[in-house]
């Protein structure tokens, strides 16, 4: 029984027993909820809900909104739930800690907040315009598409990797 | 198969939420919802990304594959193009460059104290998937189409008469690639 909490407050896992895990985890969701994990519709489906609220109902007329229903769905959950199982995780561990600006950004750019968040915003504004002009993000794609062998996900998790690399490098071996 | 369990909404819910904290919890653990981690990834020092990602890969293809052999699944299989899955992409690849989590590792990151996950994250990609929805009438007309190429797989593509071939071949591959990125100590 020890044991068995000594592995759940261990604060890493080895990167094949994750992998193992989520592979199990594409299994239970393909057969009990005829669904692949997929994150980044979800993000979509909450901005639309948002600016509904704000703008009215004009907004769910839009033509992506209509092709991609507004509401609360498996997926959206799906994504409540990263969140409370990623707490719980780090709350057992112990390596729950509020931070504004990760220690291998300080290293390199300072220790600004400000400059910190406008690249991150600028970063997730092209994350989620291109989550959705390429129907997927890493884990829609780069896990579940690859998976079934799909080309299509095949060729935009090797564009994750380009795109990123080429800025990564950029940043920290150029700049 | 389970159709009544795929019809009934709310018990659907639920299980989507319990999925999430599953895949939450071990993406945590995996430490992937790091900005070390996930830069150390993209500046090919700490290849933890990678491993967790092909593990995944090889682990959820063998058993959908051999669930969708004996009919228990149907894939979901989503139709590509050169329009969408290069540009698009490549614009999320170059997000996840500056930002450091892609959407789901950002959730992930946030719920262990990340602010930039919160505040870049979340709330950036939201607004962006936002924009998306403005210009996609446009987008749709004009680049979209380009290079359809539907929703092929690569057991489609490849003449073979037994897709297990396929499916193995590619499992080899993998296993390959993870055993090589050991013996380099990466």
């Amino acid at each position: 029984m020890n044991t068995m909490i000594d592995v759940l407050r261990d604060p890493t896992w080895s990167p094949y027993v994750v992998g193992v895990g989520i592979g199990f985890l594409s299994w239970l969701t393909f057969l009990l909820s005829d669904h692949a994990l997929g994150i980044s519709t979800a993000f979509s489906k909450t901005a639309g809900m948002i600016e509904k609220a704000i703008r009215g109902p004009k907004v769910a007329k839009k033509l992506y909104y209509q092709e991609n229903k507004l509401g609360i769905d498996w997926g959206w959950m799906l994504v409540i739930g990263v969140f409370i199982g990623a707490l719980v995780s780090a709350r057992i561990s112990g390596t729950f800690q509020l931070e504004w600006v990760p220690s291998m950004w300080e290293e390199a750019f300072g220790s600004n907040i400000l400059v910190r968040l406008a690249v991150a915003v600028i970063g997730g504004i092209c994350i989620g315009f291109g989550a959705r002009w390429g129907c997927g993000c890493t884990s829609g794609h780069g896990i579940s598409g690859t998976m079934q062998l799909l080309l299509g996900s095949w060729l935009s998790a090797a564009c994750f990797f380009i795109g990123g690399v080429g800025v990564a490098m950029l940043m920290y071996r150029i700049l | 198969m389970l159709t009544n369990l795929h019809n009934n909404k709310r018990l659907q819910l639920l299980l989507g939420l319990l999925f999430g904290f599953c895949f939450g919890f071990l993406l945590q653990k995996g430490r992937v919802c790091d900005y070390e981690t996930i830069m150390g990834q993209l500046l090919l020092q700490d290849f933890t990304v990678l491993k967790v990602m092909l593990t995944a890969i090889v682990t959820g293809m063998v058993g959908v594959y051999a669930m969708r052999g004996k009919g228990w699944v149907k894939l979901h299989k989503q139709a590509g193009s050169l329009g969408t899955n290069i540009p698009g992409s490549l614009i999320f690849g170059i997000g996840f460059g500056m930002l450091g989590y892609c959407p789901g590792t950002s959730v992930g990151a946030f719920a262990h104290g990340a602010l930039d996950a919160l505040v870049g994250g979340i709330i950036g990609i939201m607004i962006g998937a936002g924009l998306y929805a403005a210009v996609y009438p446009k987008l749709k007309e004009r680049i979209l189409k380009i290079g359809d190429f539907g929703d092929k797989t690569l057991i489609d593509v490849l003449p073979v008469r037994n897709p297990w071939s396929v499916i193995f071949s590619v499992a080899a591959v993998i296993v390959l690639i993870l055993i090589v990125l050991e013996k380099m100590g990466l």
